[in-house]
């Protein structure tokens, strides 16, 4: 069977939650192909294939970090959701913030869902598995060509 | 287990014209670990009124989650969703398009309209249950909403 693979960028800093999420999406029923990168600076390159982002693949999916160094996640979604090409990218913000600005803000500039990145470890994995089933799974993403054939 | 903090149940609008997706949905809400209020209007106008609470609706609640479906009588559910995401008091609701149709030009479209997902309605009844509590569980214990 010729299985499609979707692509994920991560945008994240801490290299705990990073490794965490890549063993989760790991397990997943459906292929995916997770690629990370650690500041808001470089998620825009990388999406915009710049420098030695050049043969970077265009992700599916977008989960952001909002608190991140070089450029704040706040302004990496805003910068995606004004483009053109990369607003119909869905972006999961996966934050530590639970402050209701922020929440409003995200939803204001278009991203796709926020949740709160739990502290405890079984519920961060649990969230990182409901994020898998609910993206690859349920929804349809704005991009047909990486759509893995259900089995 | 919810993630969500709220001291209200949640408010849902279905905008839906076919009966037997209303009811089904309805069903599997009922269901749902999370106290909620599914609303219901069955054309992309009522759906419009609903939202700007005017007429009949002026003392409905704002709804923290709206389910749309795409071809709707009177307007149509892409004019309906482009008009939600225009307004800047209704665009933070988040908007699950939930609709017969696996269009390409649909699904890129209503993602560029700014749909915050995109789902096809199976046709089988188990799987279309199934849908519904994983939007549940989803968008009612995982996701943060905004408020209101």
């Amino acid at each position: 069977m010729n299985e499609k693979v979707i692509n994920i960028l991560l945008v994240e800093d801490s290299m705990g939650d990073i490794r965490l999420t890549q063993e989760v999406f790991k397990e997943g029923k459906i292929r995916n192909d997770l690629v990370y990168v650690k500041n808001g600076e470089d998620a825009l390159a990388y999406l915009h294939r710049e420098g030695k982002f050049a043969d970077a693949v265009r992700p599916d999916l977008i989960l952001l970090d909002l608190n991140l160094p070089r450029k704040d996640g706040r302004a990496v979604l805003d910068e995606i959701k004004s483009d053109s090409d990369l607003a119909r990218i869905p972006v999961v913000v996966l934050t530590t913030s639970s402050a209701e600005e922020d929440i409003q803000r995200m939803y204001d500039l278009h991203a796709n869902c926020f949740i709160t990145k739990p502290f405890d470890l079984d519920k961060f994995i649990t969230v990182a598995k409901s994020i898998q089933d609910f993206w690859f799974s349920i929804v349809k993403l704005p991009n047909s060509t990486n759509q893995p054939f259900k089995t | 287990m919810s993630f969500q903090d709220f001291g209200k149940s949640i408010d849902i609008l279905l905008v839906e014209d076919n009966p037997g997706d209303i009811r089904l949905t309805q069903e599997a809400f009922k269901e749902g670990k999370v106290f909620n209020n599914l609303h219901v209007v069955n054309d992309g106008e009522e759906a419009v009124e609903f939202l700007y609470q005017r007429g009949k609706y002026k003392d409905v609640p704002r709804p923290d989650l709206i389910l749309l479906d795409l071809n709707l009588p009177k307007l149509d559910g892409r004019a309906v969703l482009a008009e939600i995401k225009a307004d800047t008091d209704l665009r933070r609701i988040p908007v699950v398009i939930l609709t017969t149709s696996k269009a390409e030009e649909d699904i890129l479209r209503t993602y560029d309209l700014h749909a915050n997902c995109y789902i096809t309605k199976p046709i089988e009844l188990e799987e279309f249950i199934n849908i519904v509590h994983n939007i549940e569980n989803f968008w009612l214990s995982i996701v943060k909403l905004p408020k209101a």
